[in-house]
């Protein structure tokens, strides 16, 4: 079991869980994740690790509430519960380098964060700047209350640029607008963007690769898709990259964004819509009726 | 004597108890084998309980009774750890139980889920001379049926005997992967007195048994039940950790481990290679089992993990796995199972009794036929398995006829779900991450056959990371080898004598 040991609310329907896994704090570096089975009855769904503390032996995970295992988690998990399985750390180490450039090559990278994909880019972008790079942060989302980490990422970044969609917070645009009026705006100085990294919602990412791709800037993808182990062992997980089938879990996360069927992607991962839709209709139908009995619901779960 | 299926009554059975030390040999071999009630096969696909129902005592009795006894033994030759079957048929025969199962349990710890899942007909009664003399395979006596019906009996009646724990010796051995080698392996350690610590990947212990083999075919509190007792002889178990990941193999060795075992399995599922595999609808067999077992799937939306459902489902392969498959597919509602396979009926590997079921529950065999390409539709989604037939050819170095694509002759079956079962290779992880453990071409282990030691000093291998795709019991005998040799390692180790290598 894995004891919850501080629960914060980041933003609307962002919760942001510090567990007990010492092994997994222990060994993760940037870009891994965990399979987590909040209960006995969930699914096991696959989170970016967005911090660790090796001393507490503790791992971070932010948790946007999207469906019924994510909203149960965010809803009725709080501090002292336990999850039941936490399960790695997963995926390789994000290269912390620039492709194509030798090991000692230190350069720019952009990070490029789209809602709470701020939480994994922690890592990344602190190790790419303890590694002596400079980062360069772009975080974005559809509005204010959807932006989570932004005093974390700023203070390992030599720059932090936020954008949302409406313009409640920060400039007003997308995050491939402010990415590209960085690569010009670098390479106008004299300077360059030689990576990027892009972490959010599938489209994002997508627009992402496709804003850098005339700037040939390599860019990395990391990529969040239906899984069941994690460990390679059932395919679920795969992805089409450059003509290829790949496995997310142990082949990735991350990939050459110029290289990924995003739309493929995407299109397998709204497989289980009806389900997962029919899953939350039940669920907010049985915690409704719950509620109205027993006032204190989220005391009396079982799991 | 005749070959049809009889039931005999309550006073026939008693009789030919009553008689069994009185019958000759050529008597006692035309004695009518004892058929066991199974589900009816319209009534089953509607749920995942088990299919044939156990014996009664009597009916065990009595199938034992058939029993020849050959001088040569060729059931314990075709056992592949050489269960004594003629013993413990004598035994049930006579009634005594307990001594029947202890009898089996010297040589096979999990009598339960092998009396289920062995391939008998190509082991322990594929050379049954009862059923040489029917002239009929099905026709031997039922080992496996015995002896699940002894394991079955022996945990009813309470008291389950555990194999004696030995003096603790204070040496620890790491054991990768619950599955059966591992669990195997784990029991035999306890006996020999050493610390036993499992680590699994997965949230629960039993390997293929609990996320592959479906409920229907062996029902998963039998495999608790032989977790809780290698728990109760002291084995530990430590979930959710990947070797290769959560640590390495040499990080268990600084942790204090003396030996490890590597019994991490064959889990990296193969897909045939044909366009349209990224389709919505196509799935490895071993996800689309594992989404149905060991996350409970069937149980959707009462457990959280879905697995599509659809009236139309092609499997391909021919083994065990795509026989599992298929008939989870007629569990999950399908209407119309069609089960792809390149070459004749002959040559799939699948377990006959699997095979008659799956026929019987309706599933649609499509032989020779090889598939080319999976249909989508604008969607995405797939909407029919593009296959061409075959006809055989020469024989290949393996001596079977190789498959030969008929120019011109394909077929379309409509379907929806595409589930592949044509194999699994070895997972790669743990001979990714550690130094020293050299690997075939295949990406098996190489190990000593005598002792199942890898390249590396102190790590021993076995199950379907050494052999590839093989059976429970295999994997089970690897892990009864190697924990005899890991006993022998440890002890020369403390000895301070060279290391038997
Ligand atoms: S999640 Fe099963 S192979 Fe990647």
């Amino acid at each position: 079991m894995f004891p919850i040991i501080l629960k914060e609310t980041l933003g609307e329907n962002v919760t942001l869980f510090e567990v007990e896994a010492p092994r997994v704090a222990r060994r993760h570096r940037a870009g891994q994740f965990v399979m987590v089975r909040p209960h006995t009855a969930s699914e096991r769904i696959p989170l970016t690790i967005a911090d660790v503390d090796k001393e507490r032996g503790t791992i971070t995970l932010v948790v946007q509430a999207v469906g019924k295992t994510t909203i149960e988690m965010t809803g009725e998990f709080e501090e002292g519960d336990e999850f039941s399985n936490v399960a790695g750390p997963l995926g390789n180490p994000t290269h912390i380098g620039v492709p194509g450039k030798p090991d000692d090559f230190r350069g720019v990278v952009a990070c490029v964060a789209g809602g709470i994909g701020a939480a994994p880019m922690l890592p990344i972008a602190r190790a790419f700047r303890d590694a002596g790079h400079e980062v360069v942060t772009v975080l974005g989302a559809r509005r204010k209350d959807l932006i989570v980490f932004e005093d974390r990422l700023g203070s390992v970044s030599s720059e932090l640029l936020v954008c949302t969609d409406d313009g409640s917070y920060g400039q007003k645009g997308f995050v491939t607008d402010v990415l590209r009026g960085l690569i010009e705006r670098r390479r106008a100085a004299g300077g360059d963007v030689d990576v990027a990294i892009a972490i959010g919602p599938p489209l994002m990412m997508k627009f992402c690769s496709k804003t850098t791709e005339p700037y040939r800037v390599p860019t990395l993808v990391s990529l969040n898709t239906i899984m069941v182990d994690g460990t390679g062992m059932c395919g679920g997980c795969r992805v089409m990259v450059g003509g290829a089938a790949r496995y997310v879990c142990v082949d990735g996360p991350e990939f050459d964004g110029h290289q990924v069927d995003f739309d493929g992607m995407m299109r397998r991962q709204a497989m289980y819509k009806p389900e997962e839709a029919a899953s939350l209709a039940r669920y907010r139908e049985k915690n409704h009726t719950c509620r109205l009995e027993v006032p204190s619901a989220a005391a009396e779960r079982t799991s | 004597m005749s070959n049809t299926r009889v039931n005999p009554s309550a006073e026939e059975l008693a009789a030919r108890v009553e008689r069994r030390g009185e019958f000759k040999n050529k008597e006692r071999g035309q004695l009518p084998k004892i058929f066991w009630a199974e589900q009816e096969p319209g009534e089953r696909v509607g749920n995942i309980r088990e299919v044939p129902f156990a014996y009664t005592p009597m009916q065990a009795r009595a199938e034992a009774v058939r029993c020849l006894s050959c001088k040569n033994e060729p059931c314990v030759s075709g056992c592949p750890v050489g269960v004594d079957v003629p013993a413990f048929l004598k035994l049930v025969a006579d009634g005594d139980f307990r001594g029947a199962i202890r009898r089996i349990k010297e040589t096979n710890l999990l009598p339960a889920i092998c009396g289920r899942v062995c391939p008998q007909e190509s082991q322990c009664q594929e050379n049954c001379m009862v059923a040489k003399v029917h002239k009929d395979l099905g026709f031997a006596v039922s080992v496996g049926k015995i002896e699940a019906f002894l394991a079955d009996w022996e945990r009813e009646e309470g008291g389950v005997e555990l194999p004696p724990v030995g003096a603790e010796t204070g040496r620890r051995v790491a054991v990768i992967g619950a599955g059966p080698s591992g669990l195997a392996c784990a029991g035999d350690l306890r006996r020999f007195g050493h610390e036993a610590v499992v680590f699994e990947a997965f949230h629960k212990a039993g390997g293929v048994l609990v996320y592959g083999i479906p409920e229907f075919r062996l029902p998963k509190d039998i495999v608790q039940a032989e977790v809780d007792n290698l728990e109760r002889m002291g084995v530990r178990f430590e979930f959710d950790t990947i070797v290769g990941q959560t640590f390495t193999l040499d990080e268990l060795f600084e942790e204090g481990f003396d030996a490890v075992y590597v019994a991490t399995g064959a889990g990296l599922p193969y897909f045939v290679n044909i366009p349209g595999e990224d389709a919505n609808g196509v799935y490895s067999a071993n996800e689309y089992l594992t989404r149905a077992n060991l996350m409970g799937a069937y149980r959707f939306p009462e457990e959280d993990t879905p697995v599509l459902r659809r009236d139309d489902v092609a499997v391909l392969g021919g083994g065990n796995v795509a026989m599992d498959a298929a008939r989870t597919a007629l569990r999950l509602g399908a209407k119309r199972v069609y089960l792809v396979y390149r070459r004749s009926r002959e040559e799939m590997p699948a377990r006959l009794e699997e095979v008659h079921h799956a026929e019987e529950e309706g599933v649609e065999f499509r032989m020779l036929s090889a598939p080319v390409e999976i249909l989508t539709g604008s969607d995405g989604w797939v909407r029919a398995l593009r296959v061409q037939r075959c006809e055989l050819g020469e024989p290949d170095e393996k001596g079977r006829r190789r498959p030969m694509p008929i120019e011109g002759a394909y077929e379309e079956l409509p379907v929806q779900i595409v589930i592949e079962a044509i194999g699994n290779g070895p997972n790669p992880l743990i001979p990714k991450t550690t130094r020293g453990l050299t690997t075939t071409r295949h990406g098996t282990l190489v190990v000593e056959e005598a002792t199942m030691m890898t390249t590396r000093k102190g790590v021993f291998a076995g199950g379907d990371i050494v052999a590839g795709a093989s059976t429970v019991i295999l994997a089970m005998g690897h892990g009864r080898k190697a924990a005899g040799a890991i006993d022998a390692y440890l002890k020369a180790e403390a000895a301070g004598l060279p290391k038997p290598v």
